[in-house]
């Protein structure tokens, strides 16, 4: 506990914020489908209603609640995105340690895999693949979109693993294991995993943004199950019943701004870890105001008390050639401002 | 050279896994999914009938190598057949129609955005903790935003609720014919604007967050400290000694980013129904028209690796240590 | 004859959120022309802030909080003295590198890896001299000359050359603008010791040449030794010993620096015990009372809290310029005190 005390004052405040909305948005997920004030699927004949105390977030075409769908949608999303996390970065991290550590061809063919799968366009191929599985028994419910996208996520993170894997294999303690008969799998389970924790963190993190965004997009050109409610899916609908023409922006706000917030949230959770790892990032932060002063770092160090170059210095002589000088005093310590 | 070779057999080799792959997605479907494929299109003719059961790989259709080697010959002649939802026009030709929208826009776009977000982000990086860095947060939720949402918005604001600019189309149809008139450059641009806009927006606060962090690192370094001592002017050592050293691994990072982005892309050409090959692609699957949609797949990812190997071109041109790292391998 | 380069007084702090780390504290040294001036410490004594300092060059959090750093070199016309610490920026500039120039430590660090050679010496002489540019290229590969690098190596990027070469297109850049003092931050440290000694030759030749001062920083005493005029150790952010290299030879009056003599061997002289100094370095965001190397000091008594480390010259010392911050050591209790001083600095280590 105070552990996590310790990290959280460490962070600079554009994480937090972000770490904030992160839990605000679990929160949603874990209690909003419980606490909906309407079935989202029923209809009403208010159809397309703007918001009002009935309806947060009003009425889409058919007169289903906004509100409701947009609760249900959060968890709907977040679980998905979840999944595919889990499940991408636990292949980037079998992947990765298994080059790294098996080494030779197998190291040779796998980092093969993972960059041709990095090279080649992600959404393309997942529009290829749910192209054919949409509309088909195959293509139900969230599984082949968890399936697709987990698939086509992991060769980030196995590249990121494999190169920190690397890295521990080749130090000395791994090496004194080896000496002492440990078995391969035991020193990776419990000496190399270890000490890769906040990359997989970063991963997993990354992995999820991938995820929300992909899974989005997907279900917005209609290649997911419509009849989940995901944050996509209320945008599907949107589009499909002309939210933009009738004006129901309240139809497609929420699920996007949400999107957006949730991304937002992900990339400044990232952006905090970053920091941390790199002391450059939050030095240049921090480190640039003082005695008031703001200092840039092609700045001269400032001196303290020293007007800072301005001023009565201005009359000092411009070069340093020979004649000029003559005609000027000198600064010195006793006379700083050059009369 | 040695580099340059490596990086062609690379992607020459990831090129051959995409057609592979093309190849092998219908035959791994499930039973289910190949014949919805047949049931939308029941009107087919016999011979039209048996090339679609080829690419599907359905029915008796010999061993799989030689249907792989027929299916080879098939993409080296660029012959996908007919286009299923748009009978009898050939696949190649709708593609052929919506290449040129996708890559005025995207392509333009993309550059332009990757030049101001790198020219911000240098100097945001030099002037880290200034007035530029109370837009980062901006700059994220601009960079998380899904471009189709962005899409959205504009069009409500810009397009319906100011009426400022069109919002459908690549162009005016009813008012105005193609050909290298004023006119309809005019009405072109018009109609790219907002497209434009949605992509320019969200990837330059990509471009502008990495470009700022590379710089904040690069600025640190020990050779603009020396470039410092040296007295070299502020904007020698920014530009010669700390940008010029940060654009690499910024052009990494644009070879990587560049799928993303066109993904992007596609699926906004959706909203604004830009006739590109996003809009192409997503209408075939829609309908399910498999030769379409291969075709457009298949497209789009040589365009990629072509688009990153020119990248990697342009590192080992500006990079010395490259060409020897490489060599003393 | 006023000194080419005076730091008067110069303290420098970095300002942390955890309070002022004072690196360097109420430090006077003069270098004068043609002379070589070591300075020696271990590392977070504070040698490399305070010449980095001197210049401007450190980059926030640091701050100058108080002090003066004159120069009056020969190029400044009249003979009275400037601030370096309270110049206008764009004339900071025009004495960075022209009258002082600096070496740095890590060659491949410190040149731009994706220009070429003669790019970069060209860099410096184009800020300065305003050369047209053939001359300019002329004067590039004299430098080299100077260094014993072949020309054709202009071209060459900072990767394809050899560490020892690389350190030597560094301090050929550095002859560039014909400097009046060169300060040289460890140049030779990460070298390994045949070509270190190749360096120090040129260095020395060089001098001899051009005629420019050095200010040589390292923590091998050893090396300052037998290169140096004149010496100064830093402790803790402060200078505890300055004199001439034979006086700190033959009788350093410092403890610190009696420590650091005694902790290398000599290739002369009879056979004697390694001793270290040992303990850590006090903590400099919370300096401790009068001398700060009191917890490893053998001599430690209990006037040493009250010890306000100015320097005064050292009694019965050879010379009036031989001065140091502690009160109560002479040269004498240098000898004598050897064996004793190990099992004290044990006992004040462990107090």
């Amino acid at each position: 506990m105070k552990a996590l005390a310790r990290l959280w004052r460490r962070l600079p405040g554009t994480a937090k914020a972000g770490v904030i909305m992160l839990v605000v948005f679990l929160l949603i997920a874990i209690i909003g489908p419980e606490v909906i004030p309407d079935n989202p699927n029923v209809t009403t004949p208010l159809q397309a209603a703007a918001p009002s105390g009935a309806h947060f977030f009003g009425t889409t075409q058919t007169g289903q609640d906004v509100f409701s769908q947009f609760l249900v949608g959060v968890r709907l999303t977040l679980e998905l995105a979840f999944w595919v996390g889990v499940i991408a970065t636990g292949l980037s991290v079998i992947v990765g340690v298994t080059a790294a550590y098996v080494g030779g061809i197998v190291d040779e063919l796998l980092s093969l895999l993972t960059n041709v799968f990095l090279v080649i366009p992600a959404l393309p191929l997942l529009i290829v693949l749910l192209g054919f599985l949409n509309g088909t028994s195959a293509g139900q419910g969230q599984l082949p979109v968890i399936f697709v996208l987990s698939l086509l996520g992991w060769p980030w993170g196995a590249r990121v693993v494999r190169a920190q894997a690397l890295s521990i294999r080749s130090r000395d303690f791994i090496a004194a294991a080896r000496e002492t008969g440990e078995r391969s799998w035991r020193i990776i389970v419990f000496d190399v995993i270890p000490n890769m924790v906040s990359l997989i963190a970063a991963s997993f993190v990354n992995t999820v943004l991938y995820a929300v965004g992909a899974s989005v997009a997907l279900a917005f050109v209609g290649l997911t199950d419509p009849s989940s409610w995901s944050l996509g899916t209320m945008l599907y609908w949107a589009q499909l019943g002309n939210a933009l023409q009738i004006g129901a922006w309240w139809w497609y706000v929420p699920p996007g701004l949400a999107v957006a917030l949730l991304g937002t949230a992900l990339v400044l959770l990232n952006t905090g870890i970053d920091e941390l790892s790199n002391p450059r990032l939050r030095d240049a932060r921090s480190a640039t105001r003082i005695a008031g002063r703001r200092v840039w770092p092609t700045d001269p160090t400032p001196v303290f008390g020293a007007p800072h170059g301005r001023g009565g210095l201005a009359g000092f002589a411009r070069s340093f050639s020979r004649k000029s000088l003559l005609d000027e005093a000198p600064v010195t310590a006793g006379n700083p401002e050059g009369r | 050279m040695q580099f340059i070779l490596r990086r062609l057999g690379f992607y020459l080799v990831a090129a051959w896994v995409a057609i592979t792959l093309n190849f092998f997605i219908p035959r791994a479907m499930p039973g289910s999914a190949v014949d919805a494929v047949l049931a939308k299109f029941p009107q087919l003719l016999p011979p039209a009938r048996k090339a679609l059961e080829a690419t599907l790989g359905s029915g008796d259709q010999g061993s799989l190598w030689s249907q792989y080697v027929t299916y080879l010959g098939h993409v080296f002649r660029l012959d996908f057949g007919p286009s299923l939802s748009n009978y009898p026009t050939p696949v190649t030709t709708i593609v052929a129609n919506g290449v040129y929208w996708t890559l005025g826009l995207v392509g333009v776009a993309t550059v332009i955005a990757f030049a101001v977000g790198t020219g911000l982000g240098i100097l945001a990086g030099w002037r880290a903790g200034g007035r530029l860095d109370r837009s980062l947060p901006a700059m994220m939720f601009l960079q998380a935003t899904p471009y189709f949402f962005l899409a959205l918005l504009l069009i409500q604001v810009f397009g319906i609720t100011l009426g400022w600019f069109p919002v459908a189309g690549a162009y005016d149809g009813i008012n105005y014919t193609p050909g290298w008139t004023l006119a309809y450059a005019g009405n072109v641009l018009d109609h790219a604007f907002l497209p434009a806009l949605t992509i320019v927006a969200t990837s330059v606060a990509g471009w502008m967050l990495q470009m700022r962090n590379v710089m904040v690192t690069t600025v640190g370094e020990d050779y603009v400290v020396a470039a410092q001592a040296k007295g070299l002017s502020d904007r020698r050592v920014v530009f010669t000694y700390a940008a010029r050293n940060a654009l690499l691994p910024q052009l990494q990072g644009f070879g990587l980013a560049l799928g993303f982005v066109v993904s992007g892309a596609l699926v906004m050409e959706i909203v604004f129904s830009y006739p590109g090959i996003g809009y192409l692609l997503l209408n075939a699957a829609a309908s399910k028209d498999t030769p379409l949609m291969q075709a457009i797949f298949l497209l789009i990812t040589v365009a990629v690796l072509a688009a990153n190997f020119i990248v990697d071109l342009v590192i080992v041109f500006v990079d010395p240590r490259v060409r020897t790292r490489e060599a003393t391998r | 004859m006023s000194p080419v380069l005076d730091i008067k007084d110069l303290s420098i702090a970095y300002r942390t959120p955890g309070g002022d780390v004072r690196a360097a504290t109420h430090v006077n040294l003069t270098i004068n022309k043609g002379e070589v001036v070591g300075l020696c410490g271990e590392s977070g004594s504070g040698k490399s802030t305070l010449a980095y300092g001197a210049c401007r060059l450190l980059r926030p959090p640091a701050v100058i909080t108080s002090g003066s750093v004159l120069y009056s070199g020969a190029r400044t016309g009249s003979v009275m003295p400037v601030d370096i610490l309270r110049l206008p920026q764009r004339d900071l500039r025009a004495i960075r590198w022209r009258d002082i120039a600096i070496v740095f430590q890590s060659a491949m660090n410190a040149l731009n890896p994706v220009l070429r050679v003669r790019d970069q010496i060209i860099d410096a002489t184009e800020a300065h001299l305003r050369l047209p540019k053939d001359a300019a290229r002329e004067k590039a590969a004299r430098l080299l000359d100077l260094v014993g690098i072949p020309r054709e190596r202009l071209r060459s990027y900072p990767h394809e050359l050899s560490g020892g070469m690389r350190q030597r297109v560094m301090i050929a850049m550095a002859m560039a603008a014909d400097p009046e003092v060169v300060i040289m931050d460890e140049p030779t440290t990460a070298l390994d010791v045949v070509v270190q000694r190749d360096i120090l030759a040129q260095i020395v030749e060089l001098k001899e040449t051009l005629g420019f001062s050095v200010l040589f920083i390292t923590h091998d005493m050893s090396l300052l030794l037998e290169l140096c005029d004149r010496i100064a150790v830093m402790y803790a952010g402060r200078i505890v010993e300055l004199g001439a290299a034979a006086d700190l030879k033959d009788a350093a009056a410092h403890p610190y620096t009696q420590g650091l003599l005694r902790s290398f061997p000599s290739l002369h002289g009879a056979r004697r015990e390694l001793a270290g100094i040992p303990g850590t370095p006090p903590d400099l965001r919370d300096p401790p009372q009068g001398c700060p190397f009191i917890p490893r000091c053998g001599f430690a008594r209990p006037g040493c809290e009250q010890v306000d480390m100015s320097l005064l010259p050292v009694p019965g010392g050879r010379s009036p310029l031989h001065v140091t911050a502690c009160p109560f050591v002479t040269a004498a209790d240098n000898a004598t005190a050897a064996p004793q001083q190990q099992a004290a600095a044990a006992e004040g280590a462990l107090s």
